[in-house]
């Protein structure tokens, strides 16, 4: 069947900022079906509020709506660009639930919307616990045994009737957000009210706990001819009671014969058709009972997914674009299988290797949280691994992580679980955290039998034995290296085997230094990682790179996707073209997350149109990096010095053929951190850009210091510490408050704002303390305390330089919170709104200063902070920024592209000759990037914002006015700012001054205020009328603050943060507003802010704008 | 210093030699070969699970099957999952054996199953390589085993193949039996039919087998509703009084093909059948059913397939072309226009492999009961 002629535009609906549970997943989907929908001919209007994805590029949509995802916005778009159908699968749960919100508010209709991909019924019967269960009970499949409740004393009765243990599950939820697992009457009542509250419709599932059963998940696809196929099988390494998200998770299935994985296929089959998913793919999930077999249906997303994405990356079948192309009227059999270029989509793709995905997680981030893994998902990003067996692809996950890890142990921080005994060490591995796997197999490694783990964990045996391999291959390198053996010593078969097992050169070096036998002064000689690799070279064993094929080479693939194993055969073809290879971020994480993978995809775009071959190495599977269209070549593979080096060697070896051409160079500016820390290990003439050295020099903080001395731009007075006396003279010398940090940033632990002695001390004995845990001293890794600007206004700017010098100042922002916000928290505004003429130029004229000596060729980033005039330099990174992406759609600058141009030797002059360079848009419009964070998800975690970066992800409100845009932005995070109603403050002494400002604000448009006894004195006494005024918490005789917001009168609650004394109070106060909702903010100027915007929405309204209209 | 069998688990070191001289390293596993020294055409199949039905699928006689997936093995064996009483196949090729299974199902190692079936193997094997090497040179013979690389050299270059040889005869029944208990009654060709075929069959009939050569006139004195014709190993051009049986009972009774069976039937009624480059060997081949357009995602195994162009389209045995191959356009299925026939060259019956095309019993049934009537 054709393409469909009747429709002319199609309304696409991203997935909005990266939260927990839904991440660029769907950057990587909805660029794909935007693209192919263009490429169709259709006219593409898109609307999605997350500024740093590729999908918000103006040129793949023909209308881009970078706009708060709710549904007054997609009303007005929808009214505005009159689209004829609207695909709701590509933006995750956030895109199907609003598409239904519009379907069920008549919109749709009233506009002549048609849902394409899946209709309102599907999606509902789908979505809706209650209808998903009888219909599947309808087709003859098993539902875990279950109930509904709609408030508490239903959900109590239910779960007696159903038996303990139960799971609850809010309706309509994401990511598994409100969901939990309850033992006893206790816990349900607990876990109940948790998920009622959590609900958007107020509605609980109960069921029957199945924890301990087998997970599996089927990536299914349907045309409107039903043809269906299964695109990839997965299971979960954890066993039914974790979120499948925060799961180990496995391609293809494991454990699975023929004759149950088919009886599945038949059920998804019947599944799909039976929501009636017309066209697209959905993912399927199943628990089987290990003793019999058993399956159960546990949930179906009827739209693309976390696990589609993850599928996609692990047959090379790309589900979103087919899915794209099946909505708008193909049949399967009508579109080609890119990867072969001779077959048709409508197969089952089969695989030749193993994939492993492993999430990461950011508890250290999150103080108050507790790390234990459940049925709702915490982790923040995922790594994917390739290997031709389970062995290789586990380890090769493992270092992707970047924690620190060589390996599935077999390195220096398996030693954690040494002070554990036997049992203990099982105990702990019953738990599922993030440190499982590394728990069984220490476990595996003392003795305790595969079956013994199997039957405590639930873990099923298969696993446990290939991690079984890995530990005696292990041992094994640990005794060879105990008796004296170094790596000249081991004959090629034994490397094959270990290499084959997946094992690093770094853990490898571990090994034969003697590793965990505690051989510290003894007979094993010291091996470093080179001369590992060098051993092995010379001995002949070197990684191999086979390619992703979708069919397990039956036919000849001609898209080079590309993992490294050790085997006999390698398939990288020879090149015949200039190529430059562009690491990327590896996982998201808080602190690097997509802003750095389209920083990357950037550079791939335009040095493919520069007329490069482009070789991208990630190995990050939810990102648009990782689709085999992006570059030329694609390597999935960890970003570690050793896999890094195996890509090199074979690109290197792909140039040296007869009218080969060599590799140009590595960059390692785009990626974040990630790519940068392996700049020293690079050959020095392959980096590419900024110097390693320059890196260094911005890096180190003396050196940094001398230079900025030598610029005279001035800094905030500060020193350097090893102890705690030290950080005290330095604190007395410069005067509190003082910004406390490590030197190098420790899993991002412990930067904090300190404001007296007795914190100071504590903070600091706790730095030594983490640093001893890690096996470092202060005297290595020195403390740094600087004096913290209080009040002071953030300045971020983002500025290219070429290698003639020539800069260009492409962005400055002016950060909405005050200094002391973690940069990535804080939102901010583009263009500045309250810096004088003189400010900007002192900037822009210490950031060319700053770019000049550094020497920089590429991007940089640096972060001022302004007070009373003065321009003082925080820090500068000769890198790509968080910032880039929002910069590129503030102004229209594609900033990344042109760093890549500059990076590879272009000039400005060139790039705006050629017009990649464009001046700024202009037109008066204000742009506001605001943070998301993930408070949500950890309750227990205080809401405060601080010097550590916490936030998932961004939003971006563009406006007329400043007021507007940061509405607009709050609007996009998901918190409305309220029209009436009640204004809780509860102010620092230090904030009450800039306070007034806002309460009065708030006063004379007409809200009631209600204010903490000390903030309703202080507002009084300047003339702003407190119609309530409420005890601290505790205090007796008056209306206690978290009651007040409970009773929900109160709509906004301003609540700062009291440097000194005890801070219970606010933390009370800001965990009731998380509990009901209600927004709550922590700064004063996020407060006059919110006080701008609501005037300026009240005045105005709600107006839509694309950003080609912005860009003009 | 540890010695080599100490990190292969204590197996020996093994090679595969391809009868072009190519050499792939790896361990012996399963049963122990006379000489160390097993040979067979090499074939690849692609399944990610079903590699027990596979190994005891009577199609694979003569034949080393290597499978492209790495872990062969993990879920153990059992004896519901065997298409036959025992494998015919003359070896596996695999990358890893897992040490152990994991299954409720299982009732043994597939190792433990290698080895009480006579069965040798080889793991360790780059077999993605291997599969690289046969998708552009074809099938080829093969030799592997602990023997001395020229030894292995010499018997792998002198490893006749399946072209041209009767396999059939060795894997079929000598003698008729029954089973099944469906209400039709259905006479079935062994040419080494699988017992997934005979359980689907016996759903709708009570089936009696009967030899490869069973002559036409004592399978219509048997008074069946319906002959099938099964699949079975090699080439079908080498076989002798087949095409002949069928022909004699196309028009007499309605009659349905599987595989070998549907290259026979096609013999049958004058049409050619040719090899093709490297076979069809996997559970994920799209097949289109012309009469709806519908895509079925099939298991295949087979070597030869039917010359679309040399079907009959005129005569008492004209026929047309019901399935194709959506990879290749190979011939996947015809049907006589003229008399109750059909066939079609994958398997419905699954085992292993998807379900897809399972109505094709069903139209096997309707086909009887139309003629009936």
């Amino acid at each position: 069947m054709p393409r469909r002629h009747d429709l002319e535009t199609i309304l696409v609906i991203g997935s909005g900022p990266i939260v927990i549970g839904q991440a660029c997943e769907f950057d990587y989907s909805g660029t794909q079906a935007c693209r192919v929908l263009r490429a169709e001919g259709y006219r593409v209007v898109l609307v999605n509020s997350n500024p740093a994805t590729i999908m918000t590029d103006p040129e793949i949509a023909d209308r881009t709506y970078v706009e708060p995802l709710n549904l007054d916005v997609l009303a007005a778009v929808v009214e505005r660009e009159r689209p004829d159908a609207l695909l709701p699968t590509m933006g995750g749960q956030t895109g199907l639930n609003l598409a239904f919100g519009l379907s069920e508010g008549g919109v749709l209709d009233a506009f002549g919307v048609e849902l394409i991909g899946a209709n309102a019924e599907a999606i509902a019967t789908a979505e809706d616990r209650d209808q998903f269960k009888t219909a599947m009970e309808e087709i003859g499949l098993e539902v875990p045994s279950s109930g509904f409740a709609t408030h508490l004393d239903e959900a109590m009765a239910l779960g007696e009737r159903i038996g303990f243990p139960l799971m609850i599950r809010p309706s309509f939820i994401l990511g598994g957000a409100g969901t939990g697992t309850a033992e006893d009457r206790a816990e349900l009542a607990r876990v109940a009210a948790e998920g009622l509250a959590a609900s958007p419709v107020h509605q609980i599932l109960i069921e029957r706990s199945i924890a301990g059963w087998k997970e599996f998940e089927l990536e299914v696809m349907r045309d409107r001819a039903d043809n269906c196929v299964v695109v990839c099988s997965i299971e979960n390494f954890d066993p039914m009671g974790v979120h499948t998200g925060d799961s180990i998770t496995v391609a293809p299935a494991q454990t699975l014969s023929d004759v149950e994985y088919q009886a599945m296929r038949d059920d998804a089959f019947a599944c799909i058709r039976r929501v009636g998913v017309e066209t697209g793919g959905s993912n399927i999930q199943f628990a089987v009972r290990p003793t019999d077999g058993r399956r159960l249906v546990i949930e179906m997303n009827p739209r693309v997914s976390r696990s589609s994405a993850l599928a996609s990356k692990a047959t090379g079948f790309p589900i979103a674009k087919i899915a794209a192309r099946l909505a708008v009227g193909y049949t399967l059999d009508e579109i080609p299988n890119d990867i072969t270029g001779a077959t048709p989509a409508s197969f089952e793709p089969t695989i030749d290797y193993v994939v492993t995905k492993i999430p990461r997680w950011a508890f250290e981030k999150l103080p108050g949280a507790v790390e234990r893994l459940g049925t709702r998902m915490q982790s923040v990003g995922e790594v994917m691994a390739i290997g031709r067996t389970f062995p290789e692809s586990l380890q090769k996950a493992i270092r992707s992580l970047e924690q620190g890890r060589a390996g599935l142990n077999g390195d220096g921080a398996e030693k954690a679980y040494d002070f554990l005994d036997d049992d203990e060490l099982v105990t702990r591995a019953c738990s599922p955290t993030p440190g499982r796997v590394f728990q069984l197999e220490a476990a595996l490694r003392r003795g305790v039998t595969p079956d013994r783990l199997a039957e405590a964990t639930g873990v099923d045996p298969w696993f446990l034995d290939q991690l079984a391999i890995i530990s005696e291959a292990r041992m094994r390198l640990e005794r060879m290296g105990a008796t004296g053996i170094g790596p000249a010593d081991l004959d090629r078969r034994t490397w094959r085997v270990v290499k084959r097992l997946g094992f690093s050169d770094a853990q490898i070096a571990y090994l034969l230094s003697g590793g965990g036998t505690g051989d510290a002064a003894g007979t094993a000689p010291r091996v470093g990682e080179p001369e590992v690799r060098a051993a092995r070279l010379a001995a002949g064993v070197r990684a191999t790179f086979k390619t992703v094929d979708t069919c397990g080479a039956e036919f000849a693939a001609r898209t080079p996707y590309h993992y490294a194993t050790y085997e006999d055969e390698d398939e990288v073809r020879p090149s015949e073209r200039r190529r430059v290879v562009i690491l990327g971020s590896g996982p998201n994480r808080i602190g690097q997350g997509i802003e750095f993978d389209y920083c990357c995809v950037h550079a791939s775009m335009a040095l493919r149109a520069a007329g490069y071959e482009t070789v991208m190495v990630n190995c990050n599977p939810e990102t648009v990096s990782t689709d085999y269209d992006t570059s030329d070549r694609l390597y999935f593979e960890p970003i570690t010095a050793e896999d890094v080096a195996n890509v090199l060697d074979a690109e290197i070896a792909a140039g040296d053929g007869p009218g080969g051409a060599p590799v140009a160079g590595v960059i390692v500016s785009l990626g974040g951190q990630t790519p940068l820390k392996l700049a020293h290990s690079l050959p020095p003439k392959l980096v590419l850009g900024t110097s390693p050295a320059s890196i260094d020099l911005a890096e180190d903080r003396e050196r940094w210091n001398l230079l900025c001395e030598r610029l005279s731009i001035p800094q905030p007075a500060g020193g350097i510490a090893l102890s705690v006396d030290e950080a005290l003279t330095v604190a007395h010398k410069v005067g509190y408050p003082v910004l406390v940090r490590p030197s190098y940033v420790l899993g991002g632990r412990a930067m904090e704002i300190v404001y007296d002695d007795e914190r100071l001390e504590h903070v600091v004995g706790e730095l030594a303390g983490s640093l001893a845990r890690e096996g470092a001293t202060t005297s290595e890794r020195p403390v740094l305390v600087d004096r913290f600007l209080e009040g002071a206004v953030e300045v971020d700017v983002d500025a290219v330089r070429d290698r003639t010098g020539d800069v260009v100042v492409v962005g400055v922002m002016e950060h909405v919170e005050e200094a002391g916000v973690h940069s990535g928290d804080s939102a901010c505004a583009l263009p500045p709104q309250t810096l004088s003429d003189d400010v900007m130029a002192t900037v822009d004229g210490h950031t060319r200063a700053i770019a000049e000596a550094l020497e920089v060729v590429g991007p940089i980033n640096v972060q001022f902070a302004v007070k009373e005039g003065s321009v003082y330099v925080l820090e500068a990174n000769p890198r790509a920024s968080r910032t880039v992406p929002f910069v590129a759609k503030a102004t229209g600058v594609p900033v990344a592209m042109v760093a890549a141009r500059v990076i590879v030797g272009a000039t400005l002059a060139e790039l705006r000759a050629e017009g990649l360079l464009r001046p700024p848009a202009g037109g008066g419009w204000v742009s506001v990037k605001e943070a998301v964070l993930p408070f949500d998800r950890f309750p227990g975690v205080d809401t405060l914002l601080g010097p550590e970066m916490r936030s998932t992800g961004e939003v971006m409100g563009i406006g007329s006015t400043f007021g507007l845009a940061f509405a607009k932005s709050q609007m996009a995070v998901g918190t409305r700012l309220p029209s009436e109603g009640a204004v809780f403050l509860s102010l620092a002494d230090r904030d009450k001054a800039g306070g007034l400002e806002a309460a009065r604000t708030f006063a004379e448009i007409g809200f009631e205020l209600v204010a903490t006894s000390g903030t309703a004195a202080f507002l009084e006494s300047n003339g702003v009328p407190v119609a309530t005024v409420v005890a601290k918490v505790g205090e007796s005789g008056a209306s206690d603050a978290v009651d007040l917001i409970a009773s929900g009168r109160v709509r906004l609650v301003v609540n700062t943060p009291r440097g000194r004394g005890p801070r219970a109070d606010g933390v009370h106060i800001r965990a009731a507003a998380l509990t009901h909702q209600v927004p709550c903010l922590t700064t004063v100027a996020a407060a006059r802010a919110a006080a701008t915007g609501i005037v300026d929405w009240q005045r105005h309204g709600l107006s839509v704008v694309s950003l080609q209209e912005v860009h003009g | 210093m540890s010695g080599v069998d100490d990190w292969a688990a204590g197996r020996t070191p093994a090679l595969l030699v391809l009868a072009d001289g190519e050499v792939f390293e790896g361990e012996a596993i399963g049963a122990t070969a006379p000489e160390g020294l097993s040979t067979g055409e090499l074939v690849f199949n692609t399944v990610l699970s079903g590699y027990q039905e596979v190994v005891t699928d009577p199609s694979y006689a003569g034949q080393v099957v290597a499978f492209t997936y790495p872990h062969i093995g993990n879920y153990g064996v059992t004896v519901e999952d065997d298409e036959a009483a025992h494998p015919w196949c003359r070896g596996v090729v695999v990358r890893d054996v897992p040490p152990r299974p994991s299954s409720w199902r299982a009732t043994a190692s597939f190792e433990d199953f290698l080895r009480r079936s006579d069965l040798p193997g080889i793991s360790g094997i780059d077999t993605r390589r291997l599969t690289r090497h046969l998708r552009v040179d074809g099938a080829m013979g093969c030799a592997f085993g602990t023997a001395p690389e020229l030894e292995l050299r010499r018997a792998a270059a002198s490893e006749p193949g399946t072209t041209g040889r009767d396999l059939v005869t060795g894997v079929s029944c000598r003698a008729p039996y029954q089973c099944g208990s469906g209400p039709l009654r259905i006479v079935a060709y062994d040419f080494g039919v699988k017992h997934t075929m005979l359980r689907s069959l016996g759903a709708l009939a009570t089936v009696t087998v009967v030899p490869a050569n069973h002559p036409a006139p004592d399978t219509l004195a048997m008074g069946p509703d319906g002959v099938f014709l099964s699949n079975g190993p090699g080439d079908p051009a080498a076989l002798g009084p087949q095409a002949a049986i069928i022909a004699e009972l196309l028009g007499q009774v309605p009659v349905f093909g599987i595989c070998l069976g549907h290259q026979l039937m096609a013999s049958a009624i004058g049409a050619r059948t040719y090899k093709l480059p490297f076979g069809h060997h996997g559970g994920n081949h799209p097949v289109r059913r012309l009469d709806t357009g519908q895509v079925e995602i099939t298991s295949q195994n087979h070597n030869y397939a039917v010359d679309a162009d040399s079907l009959p389209t005129s005569g008492p045995f004209a026929a047309e072309v019901t399935h194709v191959n959506l990879n290749d356009g190979v011939v996947e299925g015809f049907r006589c226009t003229g008399v109750p026939a059909f066939s079609v060259q994958y398997h419905p019956e699954a085992g292993p492999g998807p379900h897809d095309a399972r109505y094709l019993f069903e139209q096997f049934r309707r086909m009887i009961d139309e003629v009936s009537v």
